[in-house]
């Protein structure tokens, strides 16, 4: 069993200021409605909690706009992640969360890539493998404990 | 009859509504399917933890489901394979069983539940002789299971060897070799050299025997058993040969080789591939596109070599997980099944 928290003390940084939907204005043109971008796509994942700490994976820097990258005409996106250490175990979890989020946000159309930054984990190509097997995160959303830390990090805070 | 002189389009006969979640794969029942006079029948596995039966129409000539096989299994159902006969149909599923149905003619009735596996089981697959049952899992491991009298399946081995999940096991179509592939990025060759039940692992097709470099999700064979197609996650389709004559005539083992590697046609994940009974080699993928492929009957030195017959762009709305093709020699029908929820039937036929 694992005595202490994978990452004691996490680095917490400002969150970025938020786009206001309502009130910007590019938001009246009536081509960008229907378009995705890179904003909308972080603001779907900024506030998903660390399974470990209470903070949001923006906050601890895990997640940046500049970790999404959107192709809307091809309907793809690819999300690259920074876990806080390099032999974080909760890697996998962060992955999850972020493709779940994205699964319940974003149109069916989208194909979702996850994957940890280069150089940023021990065993990045064994964690991004298992994150974009499709038939793997399948069966792991069928584990009832699973689902339950997915919620959890995914439900929202209230501040 | 060169193929890739006429003009052929694939042309959707049906879609088939019912499931309500993801359809992993689908199964032509080898009888009903193929004997001139009966309808085809197709089986169709799902996210939704059930079975589906779809039956042609004789008046209409439309599907409908006949049948939903349900409050079985308590987990998705993954794969589902007919025996020989047709009267039997195998369910694999990710709650760790694999349950055996029987065609009851208007229902269909559990007739065993085989267990075993430690977690989800990914495939199922019978012998040609339907005396074999092979199933695959998460677990590692690949089962065989002999289909006795009476209801009653015997475990007769468990094969260890793949180092992860293995995805999909397939009998060959005229001997009694178990072919398996893995997310362990190999396909092993099962065999019985005496023919006494006691499989071994004959061979490891990886990297070095220039396999695959992600992980292998489907194998299907030419009718004639002397070729394999292989398809992966690292986007190549793979053909394999094998000398079997060598095995009919007990001279021992016929390994299998590297025939070609189709590279450069997908650009997302390849979850099924299929080879029918007239030579045309289809694919399924993450990118909701159907691809044809053909020999191109040029031989070069460095050997066959295939060409894309067709592309079907957005077959369905979202990935594509198994490809079929009808046993049927009477027309060309292929059945896809999709994250969509979909499953549609195919024509292929000469553009007009």
């Amino acid at each position: 069993m694992v005595s202490g928290l994978i990452n004691e003390n996490p680095i917490v940084y400002e969150r970025k200021e938020r786009r206001d939907v309502r009130t910007d204005s590019s938001n009246t043109n009536e081509l960008s409605v229907d378009t995705i971008d890179q904003l909308e796509v972080f603001d779907h994942i900024r506030d998903i909690k660390d399974p470990e700490h209470p903070y949001s994976l923006e906050q601890l820097k895990v997640l940046t706009e500049d970790s999404v990258e959107v192709d809307d005409s091809k309907s793809h996106v690819r999300v690259t992640f920074t876990p806080t250490v390099e032999h974080c175990s909760m890697a996998t979890i962060i992955g999850l969360c972020v493709r779940v989020k994205l699964m319940r946000s974003l149109p069916s159309r989208y194909k979702i890539d996850i994957r940890v930054a280069p150089g940023t984990h021990a065993t990045e190509a064994a964690v991004n493998k298992q994150l974009n097997d499709k038939e793997r995160v399948a069966a792991a959303l069928e584990n009832p404990n699973l689902v339950e830390m997915v919620d959890e990090c995914l439900s929202p805070s209230f501040e | 009859m060169d193929l890739m002189e006429k003009n052929l389009e694939l042309l959707e006969v049906q879609k088939l509504e019912g499931h309500t979640d993801r359809v992993w794969n689908v199964s032509w029942n080898p009888v009903s399917s193929h004997a001139h006079g009966t309808l085809p029948i197709l089986a169709s596995c799902s996210g939704d933890n059930t079975v589906r039966i779809w039956e042609q129409s004789s008046l209409s000539r439309s599907w409908t489901c006949k049948t939903v096989l349900e409050e079985t299994h308590t987990r998705t159902v993954r794969s589902c394979a007919w025996s020989p006969s047709g009267k039997l149909l195998a369910t694999a599923s990710f709650d760790g069983t694999t349950a055996i149905w029987e065609d009851l003619g208007d229902e269909f009735d559990c007739i065993s539940t085989l267990e075993g596996h430690e977690n989800e089981v990914k495939s199922v697959s019978w012998n040609a002789a339907g005396s074999y049952l092979a199933t695959c899992s998460r677990d590692k491991s690949v089962w065989i299971w002999e289909v006795l009298g009476g209801n009653e399946f015997d475990c007769a081995a468990v094969l260890n060897g793949h180092t992860q999940d293995v995805k999909m096991v397939q009998w060959h179509p005229t001997m009694d070799v178990l072919f398996s592939c893995s997310y362990d990025n190999t396909i092993k060759v099962w065999w019985s050299e005496d023919d006494d039940g006691d499989f071994q692992c004959v061979q490891t097709l990886d990297e070095s025997s220039n396999g695959h470099s992600s992980t292998v999700w489907a194998i299907s064979f030419n009718a004639t058993g002397d070729k394999m197609v292989t398809c992966s996650d690292d986007l190549t389709l793979k053909i394999w040969m094998a000398d079997i004559s060598m095995m009919h005539s007990g001279e021992g083992y016929a390994p299998w080789t590297h025939l070609c590697t189709l590279s450069g046609y997908h650009d997302r994940t390849i979850f099924s591939t299929h080879w029918s009974s007239d030579d045309i080699i289809a694919s399924g993928a993450g990118d909701d596109a159907i691809r044809l492929f053909v020999d191109s009957k040029h031989d070069s030195a460095n050997g066959p070599s295939y060409n894309l017959l067709l592309k079907k762009e957005k077959a369905h709305e979202m990935d594509i997980n198994s490809v079929q093709w009808s046993p049927s020699k009477e027309n060309r029908l292929l059945a896809s099944a999709s994250d969509d929820g979909m499953v549609k039937i195919w024509q292929l036929e000469t553009k007009l």
